[in-house]
């Protein structure tokens, strides 16, 4: 069977979990040139309650378009930590906002605090989830730094790119700060070379 | 960009919903008319801002009744029409799309189905509007509705729901599930891409020897626009060749029996499916929506365990592909209907089936996408 790596970004409505998700699989599918799928789901409020976007990658036609085992998780919050974390491979990738997120399911998580970061850098929450792309371009190796700022750019408004630039810069670099926090044994294997 | 055969190509990541407007503007539908509702409203909104760019008229109209009455209008003024909506809307709809059938205007109908009855679950999948769908409108009549699974699907049988509401003078209903209608995927469109499109036939005779709903070889009359000079009257009521409304057996029985004869006689022009591994299937699993994906993934793992497992994807739901589920169960003991509902289409299967083989179902109404796991326990259940 072909490549496939599958993603859950989770969080609560209005934390802009589905843009993350599209402008994810943008860059993996137009500007890396793989095969993607993107579901989501959400309930049926305007803001608040659950929230969440998948992602499948593969490089063969994708049937089931939703996430079966995950090779990363990102949860935006201590609910979605506690509901998805059991969906995770043994060698898969856990990614929490620290802002939120205080009990730890397992030992060997990146712990990065988007909202926090987003609020004291920026002035502005919404910005948490570009900083988690940044994060995420430089703690997977499913898609280039390129890949990742063409698509943010192509999807935020216009005028924004300047700061949207400066925070993806700010995710990569408080994900090559986390991978140092992480225990030198807990490491996974898949360090990347270009840090 | 160019592709390795240097043939010039754009690529997009799109909604199923995106897909379904693309599709709509490019088979030449000018026309939309809609009010939103989950998991349908990003098809209304992308047409808010397509439509104008290419000389079409969106219109968000009060509620459904209005939208699909508005969609016939302008469908009989010439214009190729469409509207989208979910469950709830759809029953809404239900009176004007036999009013459509009934007078024969062509038109495109999109339910993206969430959970039901009533407002449900707006936000989760179902394929609970199958019999909707089919028997939604009162009255015995022919219906056409086409079940796209992947985004690219979407598109293409969006084109294909325009080409046949214009050849067979009929409603066409594209039945997407909130999955289907959610997912965003690659899709590539070719520059030199020929696709098919087809109009309604016009009359070219003078507007006075016009006779509007006259049988023809195809069982299907010459459709003249209104306002090209030709007068005709549209009723709801059965009405005589030249629209009349009529209460004589003898004009009553052939008009219903040319309606149904129309979409029977081209049967097999409206069978799309797809055979995946079925040949020297023991087991065929038969799926649709979003749901046929998880099947395939079911097949994949089961062909790699060494169970000889297929799967037969249907893309028209009516009529019903009989033809194709028959071949299935000739060469298949066991049959396999997953699907979103108490049981829909597995009824019409155990219908066609003459006793030669086992119809099992998976019926999942919980709101979560029926998961491949789910298709291997019962697979292995059953095998």
């Amino acid at each position: 069977m072909g490549f496939r790596y599958d993603i859950r970004l989770s969080g609560s409505g209005g934390q802009g979990i589905i843009l993350m998700g599209i402008i994810l699989a943008e860059a993996v599918g137009i500007y890396e040139g793989r095969y993607v799928s993107q579901t989501q789901s959400y309930g049926p409020e305007a803001r608040g309650g659950s929230s969440k976007a998948e992602i499948v990658i593969s490089d063969t036609e994708i049937d089931y378009p939703k996430a079966i085992k995950l090779d990363m998780l990102l949860a935006m919050n201590q609910k979605s930590c506690d509901d998805y974390y059991m969906d995770l491979k043994p060698e898969g990738i856990l990614i929490v906002d620290s802002t939120f997120v205080k009990q730890l399911p397992v030992a060997r998580v990146y712990q990065i605090p988007f909202t926090r970061i987003a609020r004291e850098r920026f002035g502005k929450e919404m910005v948490a989830n570009i900083i988690a792309l940044g994060a995420i371009t430089k703690l997977t190796d499913i898609v280039s730094p390129k890949s990742m700022e063409k698509a943010v750019f192509a999807r935020v408004p216009k005028g924004t790119e300047k700061l949207n630039r400066e925070a993806l810069n700010v995710g990569m670099a408080e994900a090559i700060k986390a991978k140092k926090n992480i225990l030198p044994f807990m490491r996974s294997e898949r360090e990347d070379e270009d840090t | 960009m160019k592709n390795k055969k240097n043939r010039p190509y754009r690529e997009f990541l799109l909604q199923g919903n995106e897909a379904i407007v693309e599709g709509a503007i490019k088979a030449g539908c000018r026309f939309f008319a809609g009010y939103p509702i989950t998991p349908a409203t990003e098809i209304s909104e992308a047409m808010s801002v397509k439509l104008p760019q290419v000389d079409g008229t969106f219109i968000q109209m009060e509620d459904e009744i209005a939208s699909i009455a508005a969609v016939i209008g302008a469908s009989l003024a010439g214009v190729k029409s469409m509207t989208a909506t979910s469950g709830p809307g759809f029953s809404l709809m239900q009176e004007n799309i036999g009013f459509a059938i009934m007078a024969e205007v062509p038109c495109v109908i999109v339910d993206a189905m969430r959970g039901g009855p009533s407002t449900g679950l707006p936000t989760s999948p179902s394929q609970s509007d199958v019999m909707q769908a089919r028997w939604g409108t009162h009255g015995d009549h022919p219906i056409i509705v086409l079940c796209p699974s992947t985004v690219r699907e979407c598109y293409d049988l969006t084109i294909k729901a325009f080409n046949l509401s214009e050849k067979f003078r009929n409603p066409v209903i594209l039945l997407v599930d909130e999955v289907v209608a959610h997912m965003r995927e690659k899709i590539t469109f070719y520059d030199d891409e020929e696709v098919e499109i087809f109009n309604r036939i016009k009359p070219n005779m003078p507007p006075e020897w016009y006779i509007p709903y006259v049988d023809t070889p195809s069982g299907v009359p010459l459709m003249a626009n209104f306002g090209e000079g030709y007068r005709y009257h549209v009723t709801g009521l059965t009405h005589d060749i030249r629209g009349f409304p009529t209460s004589r057996p003898d004009e009553i029985d052939p008009f219903i029996r040319r309606l149904f004869r129309k979409i029977s006689q081209h049967f097999s022009e409206l069978q799309f499916g797809d055979f995946y591994e079925t040949d020297d299937a023991d087991i065929t699993i038969i799926a649709y929506g979003c749901v046929a994906r998880s099947a395939k993934r079911a097949v994949i793992d089961a062909r790699q365990k060494g169970l000889k497992v297929g799967l037969l994807k249907l893309n028209t739901l009516w009529p019903f592909m009989r033809t194709a589920v028959e071949r299935v169960l000739n060469t298949s003991k066991i049959i396999i209907v997953p699907e979103m509902n108490m049981g829909q289409i597995s009824r019409e299967v155990k219908r066609v089936n003459k006793g030669s083989s086992k119809v099992f179902t998976i019926n999942k109404v919980d709101g979560i996408i029926i998961t491949p796991q789910e298709i291997q326990a019962r697979i292995k259940e059953v095998a």
